[in-house]
């Protein structure tokens, strides 16, 4: 929005798009926010009228108070939470509390944000109302969706700490005493001599089977990305197929196949199937890099007197390396998170992680799945955030400065 | 160039060799070490991989079982015109006795009769019946030979009889284990072809599966049957006085007195049904070493003596099944196109840093175990589950109005779009984020209203990342078995779980790997659209 | 890995260990059942032969396309089976599992009855050496169900929404169902099996079913009932006896047991056909231990299924932790069996695969 500030003709443009009228806008959409969730809490004790009126009260004053009386939005802020947990309180305990922050820190912020104006934030300074709020409005839907992507994830993280067998929150749960939750399926998970061997099979099975498919791929991919390569289309249909053949057809394909050959039930055997499976990712991701790759810079090392592999080794490689790890990582999780083949080619001694929660599931259904699958989900957040670092560096290499 | 077209020779490189065989040879250099590099992944994904799929995908016409198992019977069948008699006479079922009881000895005739009964349900009883009753019609014939002479059980008479002198002077003397491979006397079978054979099943039997020694086992009676059969017929033992004779004599004489077997009664009398001409011709239609029965099955049809006609409608659910995996992969796919493209789109134009951290959200659920998320889908969906809880909490349902969501097609539709809206989001980001946005700004100086400018520049641009998400999305959604197992009832589950369930449950390999080919074909289609559309090298993940 | 490390410590201690560490695969369901057999037969059994190694492989369920596949290829990896008796005459009719002579290779009960006559009946296959008698059998929640309504007490109750409306969960397969559907639609229990043999008594069963079809959940694997009635998104439903009891006892749900028409069924071992001497030696060793009087009576410490020897049923005691007697849990308990579907295996190793093929079909219709 600075670029605007640029212009010559200043004096036409508003550059401060200030704040709008506190009674013609601000009071009235803040109290429709306030109505909207008095109008929730108002319906769970059968009064969604009153709850709404109240709602419409508490937001509207929310507006007023906090856009003319606390310029500080912090304690703002943390002042509503905390007075909005203590009525919740007094409507419905603990559980009350919880929603009644929730509400608290929803609507001051929203205050805040109608208030000072900064729902135009997003959009360009001549943008009309009606531009405005559909503008918000798909920022709306965008958070909608992302929460869709995610709300199974924020399911399983407190049910993982269940004091029950059950995948069910148990009213406990929901009132938030502590009789409800407990750490016994993470006690569960480290001690059980089941779950810790099917660890460290995972442990042992998904680094080989990356490393052979991040060997191989790589290779394949440099390969595949020379300017003459007969038989392109067919060579990479085969070499993505694992990726598109139905995986069912796989693993039985390669049970019947690797029995055969005495693979089934082996160590190597899993290794090799899970290479095969998470070979497309590899090789999609590293001939993506090789894609934008400048090939003066071989040349030019050429040129400076360097050997093919010296070539490779200082200019391709790091080049590349982020498709490589990522390509890796994407080996590596599919490896990590298959139960499909490797309950057909696997045998007892090559139980994995996922398996052992496939039994889980079938047999005995046991919270600790959702334990492994939390301690998971923040092993996953540290990858990405590796990758996400990774790819700053590699920006940097490549002389981009990082957007 | 003038100097080129005077001089008479091709053009030369800098070492003297014509420019042309120079380019050549560099660019066959250039391809050999572009196959080099990818020969060793081309070559472990042809083994580990392609190998297995080929192999399990011949299972789907394969059906040398019939043969194997019953070889007579086929040859016998034959001679038989199904259209002249619609119940074959009584050599046809004289071979299948002989079948019969050798793999009944063998424990592979109800193998046989699981797989016939894919055909005509009823044949897997009539084949375990027969299999635990064969040997009674046989016993008919060992007991009159036992009492015309004792000799004729003993095992060793008959090792005697049957066996070339060497080799039973060593068998005999054997206490342990199989003793010597079994030698046939000399001119056995030709003074009696029908019993040699089976005696020669027996002894191989006894020795490679049982692994006992034939001079110490109990004979089968099929052999006393065939020794009937032989001397009723045209038994040539009057020129033989080796060991034995005086019994073939003597036993040739009395055959005339004994009782014998219709084998088409007795056959009836195990099971009425070996009388129907539905389950004779089933027998006879699958006894090619190659079937394309796996495949008209899968599409609903079978394969019938008079020729190929439509399933029964309380049998008919392949196609059905298939079209359904179909019409909610594409469902699917189009609401991860809905749910995708925004997030694409807002992902595609913030700043890098903000972008980054909120792919953090998109590839969060994409590594969370599938079987998890599965389950957490589970706990939501429910009717006593959360989303249910909150909407009934709020009262905007009441609690006679819980949404049913899960076990249904909803169900696998919802949890399906989620698992699959990572591979829809990233191949769209890729393509959005080379979209420069000077091109919407150009429009939109140009008098182009805010939809104008989407709809006529910016659409037409994101296409091949709709498509790159489409194709993937829909090749990976119609694979899909777990999840629809897991919430999607019985009416929302796809092909592949029935595949699943011929693969483990009813051992129907064969159906199952018919089913595989036509819903691999239907893949293969889409990949190779997609790669002529989008091309391959196009699909960015992360 | 603490089993094979105390292992190792033990065999390094005793004097006797001589013979070369030996490891033997056996398969099994994993799970409360599992566990029960790792307690009962396999740690003392351990406890005397230090120089063995067990490793569990829980792949009982798809134990016959295993089994079929590793014999196709000629490599049998596993050494003793568990399996349900229906599976068990599968293996055996195909030549899968090994014939058993049971008085031989089985010891005597402790009263000195022959083995064959302490199983008695449950000798159900030439192949099968069974362990317990469970029974596939209904529970429901008293809490859900409406105001008023009776408690249920026959399993007709499953067939009711008039009176228990609500979902019910029923095992994805023909076997029990097609029985109680006929039973609940008036045929005489012992008249069953000749009625379903016919196609007019199919269909009757499944248009019992139909009346119901759109209330049932289908589950494949037996945790899935518990807890599909712990969330209450069903008001009864079949599973194992064992698995009502684990919920009810250990886990403390509010469910009552519905034993009317429980359908007993037995589960026990097979061994592979074609093992070689020296593997086959120990395992033979291991089952004649495993399925003594004294051990299947210790069974029941951990589980709520009855030994399948006669003369174990004296000696069943206490749950080892919650310390309730097993006794009144057993399907078999008189008060528990008053009325009991017999389940034919024979009949049903003839049909499955023509009702499989029905069933599937009737459900995709």
């Amino acid at each position: 929005m600075t670029d605007a500030t640029v212009n010559d003709t200043g004096d036409e443009l508003i550059l401060d798009k200030g704040e709008p009228p506190m009674w013609g806008f601000t009071v009235p959409v803040v109290a429709v926010f306030g109505g909207f969730f008095g109008f929730l809490a108002g319906n769970t004790n059968d009064a969604g009228l009153m709850g709404f009126i109240l709602g419409l009260i508490y937001g509207g004053a929310l507006g007023f108070i906090l856009n003319s009386f606390v310029p500080n939005r912090t304690a703002g802020r943390w002042v509503v939470i905390g007075l909005t947990a203590v009525l919740g309180f007094v409507l419905g305990k603990w559980g009350g509390a919880a929603a009644g922050a929730i509400v608290g820190a929803v609507m001051s912020w929203v205050a805040y944000w109608i208030g000072r104006g900064h729902y135009r934030d997003g959009v360009p300074i001549y943008a009309t109302a009606g531009q405005t709020l559909w503008h918000n409005t798909y920022l709306f839907i965008c958070g909608f969706i992302f929460f869709f992507l995610i709300a199974p994830i924020l399911t399983i993280i407190p049910l993982s700490f269940n004091a029950e067998n059950f995948f069910t929150f148990t009213p406990e749960m929901l009132s938030l005493s502590p009789e409800g939750y407990s750490l016994k399926h993470y006690q569960d998970f480290f001690t059980n001599s089941d779950w810790q061997s099917a660890m460290w099979n995972s442990l042992k099975i998904a680094p080989m089977a990356t490393i052979l498919a991040v060997g191989f791929g790589t290779l394949a991919a440099i390969g595949l990305s020379q300017p003459h390569v007969p038989f392109r289309r067919a060579i990479m249909a085969i070499l993505i197929s694992p990726m598109i053949v139905p995986l069912i057809i796989s693993a039985a394909g390669m049970y019947f196949f690797y029995s055969r050959v005495n693979l089934q039930g082996t160590y190597l055997g899993v290794v090799l199937a899970h290479a095969a499976l998470g070979i497309p990712f590899v090789i999609i991701t590293v001939t993506a890099t090789l894609v934008g790759f400048d090939r003066s810079l071989t040349r030019a090392s050429a040129n400076l007197g360097a050997d093919p592999v010296t070539t490779f080794l200082r200019i391709q490689m790091p080049l590349i390396l982020p498709g490589v790890i990522s390509g890796g990582l994407f080996a590596f999780i599919t490896s990590f998170d298959e139960v499909v083949v490797v309950l057909f080619v696997g045998s007892a001694q090559q139980k994995t992680l996922p398996w052992q929660m496939f039994i889980g599931l079938r047999e005995q259904i046991s919270p600790t799945i959702l334990a492994v699958a939390t301690i998971l989900v923040v092993i996953s957040i540290a990858l990405l955030t590796t990758v996400e670092l990774l790819r700053r560096r590699s920006e940097r290499m490549r002389g981009l400065a990082p957007s | 160039m003038s100097d080129a077209t005077e001089t008479s020779g091709p053009m030369l490189a800098a070492d003297g060799r014509p420019l042309k065989a120079s380019l050549n040879r560099a660019l066959r250099r250039q391809k050999l070490r572009a196959l080099m590099l990818i020969a060793p992944l081309l070559i472990f994904i042809l083994v580990a991989f392609i190998a297995p799929i080929a192999d399990m995908l011949f299972r789907s016409v394969e059906n040398g079982i019939v043969e194997e198992t019953l070889p007579r019977t086929v040859e016998a069948m034959d001679e038989w015109d199904a259209d002249a008699e619609p119940v074959p006479g009584e050599e046809v079922y004289f071979a299948l006795f002989r079948d019969m009881f050798v793999a009944s000895e063998k424990k592979i005739h109800t193998r046989l009769g699981s797989r016939l009964n894919y055909e005509t349900t009823g044949i897997s009883s009539i084949f375990r019946q027969s299999g635990r009753e064969v040997e009674d019609i046989a016993e008919i014939y060992e007991d009159q030979f036992d009492d015309l002479n004792e000799n004729w059980t003993e095992e060793i008479f008959w090792a005697e009889l049957m066996g070339d002198p060497d080799w039973f002077a060593e068998a005999s003397a054997t206490e342990d284990g199989p003793g010597p491979d079994f030698v046939l006397k000399e001119g056995m079978e030709d003074r009696l072809p029908l019993t040699t054979e089976a005696y020669l099943a027996f002894a191989e039997f006894t020795q490679t599966e049982d692994e006992d020694n034939p001079a110490s086992e109990n004979v089968w009676p099929l052999v006393h049957a065939m020794l009937y059969h032989d001397l009723t017929g045209d038994a040539a033992i009057d020129g033989y006085t080796g060991f034995g004779s005086e019994e073939l004599q003597a036993a040739k004489e009395a055959v005339a007195e004994f009782e014998a077997v219709n084998y088409k009664q007795a056959f009836l009398d195990i099971d009425e049904d070996w009388g129907s001409a539905d389950v004779m011709q089933t027998i006879k239609v699958y006894s090619p070493t190659y079937t394309p029965g796996y495949f008209l099955t899968a599409v609903d049809l079978q394969l019938n003596p008079e020729g190929v006609e439509a399933q029964p409608d309380d049998q008919a659910i392949y196609l059905k099944l298939f079209w359904r995996t179909v019409w909610m992969s594409l469902t699917i796919t189009v609401a991860t196109i809905l749910l995708g493209y925004p997030v694409a789109f807002l992902l595609a134009n913030l700043p890098m840093r903000v972008s980054s951290l909120l792919m953090i959200l998109v590839l969060l659920p994409f590594w969370t175990s599938l079987l998890v998320r599965t389950s957490a889908w589970k706990v939501l969906l429910q009717q006593q589950g959360v989303i249910n809880d909150v909407l009934v909490w709020s009262g905007l349902i009441n609690e006679a109005g819980r949404l049913v969501m899960i076990n249904n097609q909803l169900g696998t539709i919802i949890a399906m779009t989620h698992i699959l809206l990572p591979f829809m989001i990233l191949p769209l980001y890729s393509v959005m984020a080379t979209i420069p946005p000077s091109f919407v700004r150009a429009a939109k100086s140009l008098g182009a209203t805010n939809v104008t400018a989407f709809r006529r520049v910016y659409f037409p641009q994101s296409v091949p990342g709709i498509g790159a998400g489409s194709i993937l999305v829909f090749i990976l959604a119609i694979g899909y078995y777990i999840t629809p197992a897991l919430v999607g009832g019985t009416t929302g589950i796809f092909i592949s779980n029935r595949i699943a369930y011929h693969i483990s449950s009813s051992l129907n390999w064969g159906l199952a790997a018919a089913l595989g080919t036509i819903l691999l074909a239907a893949v293969l289609i889409l990949y190779w659209a997609y790669d002529r559309i989008v091309g391959i090298d196009n699909v960015k993940l992360g | 890995m603490q089993l094979k490390t105390l292992l190792l410590g033990s065999a390094v201690a005793s004097i006797g260990g001589m013979a070369a560490a030996q490891d033997m695969t056996f398969v099994s369901w994993g799970g409360a059942y599992q566990a029960s057999q790792q307690k009962a037969y396999v740690e003392p059994y351990l406890a005397d032969h230090p120089d063995m190694s067990i490793t569990w492989d829980e792949s009982s369920a798809e134990a016959v396309a295993k089994l079929r596949a590793m014999n196709e290829a000629g490599n049998i990896t596993w050494d003793l089976v568990d399996v349900v008796a229906a599976d068990a005459i599968r293996l055996c009719d195909e030549g899968l599992a090994m014939e058993i002579d049971f008085d031989e290779m089985l010891a005597e009960g402790d009263d000195g009855t022959s083995a064959e006559d302490d199983f008695g009946d449950l000798l159900v296959s030439d192949c099968f050496i069974p362990q317990i008698v469970y029974s596939t059998t209904a529970a429901y929640r008293p809490d859900l169900l409406p105001e008023g309504a009776p408690a249920p007490e026959s399993i007709c109750a499953m067939f009711d929404t008039e009176t228990y409306p609500g979902k019910r969960a029923l095992e994805q397969r023909p076997i029990n169902n097609m029985e109680w559907a006929l039973l609940c639609d008036g045929v005489a229990k012992e008249d069953i099996y000749d009625v379903l043999e016919t196609e007019e008594g199919q269909d009757q069963a499944f248009a019992k079913l139909d009346t119901i079809k759109d209330d049932i959940i289908w589950w494949s694997a037996a945790a899935e009932p518990p807890q599909l009635l712990a969330d209450g998104e069903i008001v009864m439903g079949s599973s194992y006896n064992g698995r009502w009891f684990s919920a009810i006892e250990e886990q403390d749900q509010p469910f009552e047991m519905l034993w009317d028409a429980q359908v007993f069924d037995l589960d026990g071992w097979i061994i592979p056909a074609g093992l070689p001497e020296e593997r086959l030696e120990p395992v033979l060793d291991f089952v004649r231990f495993a399925t003594d009087t004294q051990r299947l009576a210790d069974q029941a410490a951990y589980i709520s299924y009855g030994p399948a020897r006669q003369s174990s049923a004296p000696l069943v005691g206490d749950h080892a932790e919650l310390g309730i007697p097993m006794g009144p849990h057993m399907p078999t308990a008189p008060e528990n069996s008053q009325n009991v579907f017999v389940y034919n295996y024979t009949w049903w190793a003839d049909y499955r695969d023509d009702l499989d093929a029905k069933f599937q079909a009737w459900l995709a219709q």
